[in-house]
This record gives structure tokens, sequence and C-alpha cells, in this order.
């Protein structure tokens, strides 16, 4: 692995695992919006249908993005917006910064975007001096704290209301402030309304590009993504290539599903939809740049193609028991979760994250959720058997004491007569480590971090296998 | 090359490989989109009184106010619910029926105010093109009664006319219905602005406005 060990999931984990405040707020959170979740979800009676139809509709853009890409770019284009294509996230940035050079933005307004944290956005205008301010109120929150998001729909879910006060306190300049919600919901307009007025730049993601009418899509609750699309004169959306619908019927389909999936609504607050520029209404200038850093090789895989169907929801979030121990942080990566377990390795090539693919017990909970049915935990197996392979690759990989140990077991369970030997060298072998209580408390070397945080029963004096024999001859 | 042709190029190189290991999927010319199933349910069978009594139990949970009136009661409705808010001066868009305007009131046209203009008015007087029963849903575009999307968004009150025959049951009806002005710019507004980004509670107003009112009016 190239990554160092100190980013890999389990390192992560046990760090984050350390503050329990964080756990605290992460299970709270993520305990409310499943509980609203699967009220609403009840509320549907063709949810399953949705599902299968929302399955469909993804796996069908995949298989033929090419040419639903080309269709919305000349739809868009069309009605008066301007379409960028940008290999990798170098290429996004560039693209964007000649843009607000051209029009000498120096702040601009931005709307929460997943695919904008992926290439680094803020960092890379902060370098050319051009300030990027969240809107969102949890981004407002990381952002104002320098800190990470944690989560795709509510990403400063670890903070609670006192820390927040004490940040914005401080951040806002404000003498005094108390600390409820609707306190610090107050102060966020407050500080925000000037921004939205005066920016003369917008960036962000889109949820939706419709292929057929050339339309972005953007789905929020608090208003501030209103503000950004319709104040500012110019306006950047970024999607990645994988976010196009063919038609605009087809968002009947995922406006029931992401809502109740992301938020637990029957309808989030506020959906925008808009067409190239409108005279009159919104900005008179449009771009939208289509990324694709690492999407388009994903296709490459048959099993593994299903990650690109993701609609952002965050569902499998909130029912993975690893997520709801360790919060996002530990993931190390801008996609969090089971739904960040497949597609982190697979954006950096198994480069980074080789090591997510392993953060699940595979219950199977995200897949029962999943608004579009991607199969997390089948791809999850698929990816774990590609990080092995990559292993096998290099020479201290396949010397390795996992690798010879796996193979070595390889080779005992396709025989009986070799499996009753290593239980019987097995028997011989555990002795000296089963303790007075009966279990072996500490196993050596490569065993023991099984043995880490429990005590692992030994082998039987009599196997299965012998006492069926012995119990099949003597009735 | 140009990065456009770098992307094309992959997605088709890369979906090919796929293909070779996985066998072909339905092309897109030969009718892929009948393979798409869509067995989801797209109509509710309702009574009229049935869908107006779903549409604001649904814009009550979501916090939106809910006033009745009847076609010609309008101007009445209207006045009731800013007065009941001490509003005088309410901006409204170029289009809006002249009818639905009381006196004693102060209605300026403000399609064309820029957002500093709209913050000094109290609040806002709109048409929507149609409404949702099943989530609660509004929909209003950039259109004669709707006006520009801004209109609707900086003023902190957002009174809005909806008429029995707008009301669909569900979100297919109503993208049905939007498809023939699926260009214009479209806002759907479910309940006032809200976030539940700290600890989960849903506080309202954000940045949109912070009181919305549909005024029902059942013909």
């Amino acid at each position: 692995m190239t990554e160092p060990r100190s980013a890999d999931f389990p390192h992560a984990a046990r760090e984050v695992l350390q503050d329990s405040q964080l756990r605290r707020n992460v299970a709270h959170a993520t305990d409310v919006i499943r509980n609203k979740r699967d009220r609403v979800v009840a509320e549907c009676s063709s949810w399953q249908d949705l599902r299968d139809a929302g399955s469909a509709i993804r796996q069908h853009v995949l298989r033929h993005l090419d040419q639903y890409l080309l269709q919305f770019e000349s739809a868009c284009t069309q009605a008066g917006g301007q379409v960028h294509w940008a290999a990798d996230a170098a290429d996004a940035n560039r693209i964007l910064l000649d843009l607000l050079v051209r029009h000498n933005a120096r702040e601009i307004v931005k709307i929460k975007s997943m695919t904008t944290e992926e290439i680094g956005l803020n960092r890379s205008l902060a370098a050319h001096g051009i300030a990027a301010v969240e809107t969102d109120l949890a981004e407002l929150i990381i952002q104002l704290g320098r800190d990470q998001p944690s989560h795709i729909v509510v990403p400063a879910l670890h903070k609670n209301r006192r820390q927040i006060r004490d940040l914005f306190q401080r951040e806002m300049h404000l003498d005094s402030l108390g600390d409820t919600a609707e306190d610090l919901t107050a102060a966020a307009r407050q500080y925000l309304r000037q921004k939205f007025f005066s920016a003369s730049v917008a960036v962000s993601g889109a949820n939706f590009l419709i292929a057929e009418t050339g339309s972005v899509v953007i789905v929020e609750s608090e208003g501030n993504g209103r503000m950004c699309l319709t104040l500012p004169r110019v306006l950047v959306s970024i999607a990645g290539i994988e976010k196009v619908i063919p038609r605009y019927r087809d968002l009947d389909v995922f406006l029931q599903t992401l809502p109740r999936s992301a938020t637990g609504e029957r309808m989030n607050p506020y959906n925008s939809i808009w067409t190239g520029v409108h005279s009159g209404d919104g900005p008179q200038e449009f771009h939208v740049i289509l990324l694709d850093n690492g999407r388009s090789r994903i296709l490459r895989d048959p099993e593994a193609q299903q990650t690109l169907k993701c609609i952002r929801c965050g569902a499998c979030q909130n029912v993975c028991p690893v997520y709801r121990q360790t919060g996002g942080h530990a993931y190390r990566s801008v996609y969090a979760g089971p739904i960040g377990a497949i597609l982190t390795p697979q954006l950096h090539r198994l480069q980074e994250g080789a090591s997510l693919p392993y953060a699940s017990s595979l219950c199977g909970a995200c897949y029962e959720v999943c608004p579009v049915k991607i199969d997390i935990p089948e791809v999850l197996i698929h990816l774990r058997g590609q990080v092995v392979r990559k292993q096998q690759a290099t020479l201290t990989g396949k010397l390795g004491a996992w690798n010879l140990g796996m193979q070595l077991a390889a080779q005992i369970f396709v025989s009986g007569d070799r499996l009753a030997l290593a239980e019987t060298l097995g028997r011989l072998g555990q002795r000296p480590f089963v303790r007075s209580s009966g279990f072996i408390e500490r196993l050596p070397f490569m065993f023991s971090g099984w043995t880490r945080f429990r005590d692992l029963a030994p082998l039987p004096a009599e196997s299965f296998r012998e006492w069926w024999a012995k119990r099949s001859t003597t009735p | 090359m140009t990065a456009r042709d770098t992307i094309l190029r992959s997605i088709q190189e890369n979906l090919r490989a796929a293909e070779r290991l996985a066998g072909p999927g339905p092309g897109p010319g030969s009718g892929g989109d009948d393979l798409i199933s869509r067995l989801y349910r797209e109509a509710a069978p309702r009574t009229p009184a049935d869908r107006l009594a779903l549409f604001e139990h649904n814009l009550r949970d979501y916090e939106a106010g809910v006033a009745y009136a009847s076609p010609n009661t309008i101007a009445e409705a209207v006045a009731c619910s800013l007065a009941a808010r001490s509003l005088t001066r309410i901006a409204i868009p170029g289009g809006l029926p002249a009818e639905w305007l009381p006196s004693g009131f102060l209605f300026e046209p403000a399609d064309d105010c820029d957002p500093t203009a709209l913050e000094t008015f109290q609040g806002v007087l709109t048409a929507c093109t149609l409404a949702i029963a099943e989530t609660g849903t509004i929909v209003l575009q950039s259109a004669p009664g709707q006006g520009p999307r801004r209109l609707s968004l900086v003023p902190d009150y957002h009174l809005c006319v909806v008429f029995d025959r707008q009301i669909v049951d569900t979100v297919p009806e109503a993208f049905v219905r939007l498809a023939a002005s699926a260009t214009l710019p479209t806002t759907f507004i479910s309940g006032p602005s809200a976030t539940s980004d700290i600890e989960m509670t849903r506080v309202r107003g954000v940045h949109g406005p912070r009181t919305l009112e549909i005024i029902l009016a059942k013909s």
C-alpha cells in the first residue's frame, strides 16, 4: 500500500473512537434521520417500484453516458449556458479560476457540494487570493471551525449547539449569542445576507443534469442555494459526469426518493430547476463544468460500475453499524460511510482508501436503504478481491505472511483429509496458548489482532466431522 | 486532444471494455427507455375534497399557514392574512390579477427590483403554476403572476394563492403538467426555508422567507 499507515481506516477509527462527544452526536443525528426516513418511506406505497425505476434509469445512463453528456451539452448550450469539460481536479480548478479572474472576483458564494470538496476547490482558490464563502449552515460551521465534514447531508453533525455558539461568537465577532438552534440560525442569516447581495459569482454543485432539456437541478433546504442560484450575475455549476439523467420526467422518481432518503422529508423545502440563462431572472452568465476525475475509469469494471448510480443521499451512512460508531472522519475521504468505502478506492485506483472496503461488517443494511439499489456489499467484496490481487502482484505481498497463510488455508479447505490433519496439528499447536480460563487470551504475531479485544475459544478435542463419523457408525 | 475528447473517449473505451467482460447492455436507440420499469404509482384516485384535505395537512405539517377563500373572495383573504401580521408594503409580480389586491395596502410591482430593494418590502404575494398534495409543495415558475425567482426569495413573508384545480395528487402528475414549460426557471417550495443542521432540530427560515402562507381558493 502506498498510503501511510496512519491514514488507513483501522488506525483513523481508533483515534476518533476516543472522542465520546463526537460519538454521541453522530449516534443522535443518524438516529433522528433514520426514524424520519422510515416514517416517510412507509407512507410511500410503491417504494420498491421507485427504487427499481431509479436504479434502472441510473444504470441506463451509465451504459450510454457519452451520448447523454453530448445531448446535455447541446441542450444547455442552446439555452445560453456554457459547458466546459474537466478531465481531473486540476482542470476543473483551472477553468473556474480563469472565469473568476476574468470577472475580477475576490470573494464568491458557494452552495454545499461534495464535488467541489473532492477537487479541493476552496484551497485552490485561496492559493490565488480568492475567498469561497460556504453558505450552507453546516458548511459554514465547518468552514469557520477549519474542520472537516463528517456526513454527506449533515456535514456538521459532530458539533453540538454549545460548540457552534462558541465558534460563531468568536468568528463573527458577536458580543453575545444564545445557544438555541434558532439563535444560531438567525446569526448565520445575518452574517451571510450581505455576502449574497454583493457577490458577483456563485459556485454550486448539481444534483442532476437533464440531458433532454439541458437543465440543472439543485435540491436544498435553507434557501442559501436559491440565493446563490439567482442573485449573483455569474453562476458556475460543477458536476460529476455521472450526474446526468435522460429526461425531465425522470426527475419524478428522484424527487420522490432523494428527499425521503436524505433528510426524511416528503419533499425538501426548495428544489431549483433552471435551463441556461433566462432574461430578467437569475444569472446572465452560466457555466457548467463536467468533471471526470476518475469516474469514466470506474465504468470499466462491470461489477463495480454501479457505484456511479449514487445520488448522494447519505442513507447508507445512517444505517451503517460501522459509520454509526466512527462518524465520517475515520474514512479520511470526502466520501464516507458505505458509499465512500466503495467510491473512494475506485476514484483513486486503490492508491488511496485501500483499507476502506474492509470497513464493513457486510450486514447489507446499506443496500436495503439505497434508493438506486447499489449492491454495496457485493462491490465491497469485489474490491477486497482487487486489493488482495494488487498485494499479490508485489514481491513483498506475495511472500508476506498473510498471503502465504491464505494460500495455505486455500490448500487445506479443498480436502476433508487435509482439514482433519490441520485440526490435529492445530490442537497440538494451540496448547501453550490456552489459559486456565479455558480460552486463548493472547495470540502472537499476525494473529494478535484477533485476541486484542476478545478471547478465542480453542479448537475442541473432537471436531464436528469426527463426532459425526462416530455417531453414524455406532447407531 | 481536448479534455472533452479525452473524457468522451475514456467513457467509450471503458464501456466497451466492460461490455467485453459482461456482455452488451440494451442500446439507447433500440427502445432503451422501454426497458426502464415504471411500475411505481403515478396517480392516486382521490376525491377533490380528500386531495384538498391532504394538501392542507402536509402544508401544516411543514409549518406553512393555510387560509381558505372562494375565487371571488381572494382579496378579502389577502387582506386578512396581511392585517394579521400588520404588513402593509408588499411586492407583487407583473401579471398578478388586480382583483386579488385589497385596498388599504401598498402593492408595488417588483419584477425589476434588485435584492437590496426587495429586502425593503415586508412581504410578497404571488400565484403559482401548480401544487402537489402528497408532498405539500407549491411550484413557482418565471411567469406572469409569479415573477422572477428572487421575488419570492428575498422578502421575509411569502403569501401564495393556489386554486383547487391547480392541485395534483402526486409528483409524477406534476411532471406531466410541467412538461410544456420545463425550461422556465422553476422552484418547488415545500414549507418555509428550514434547516436541521444543528443537533437535528428543525428551525424555520434560514435564508428564504421565514413565513409561508397559502390561500386555497376553492371553487
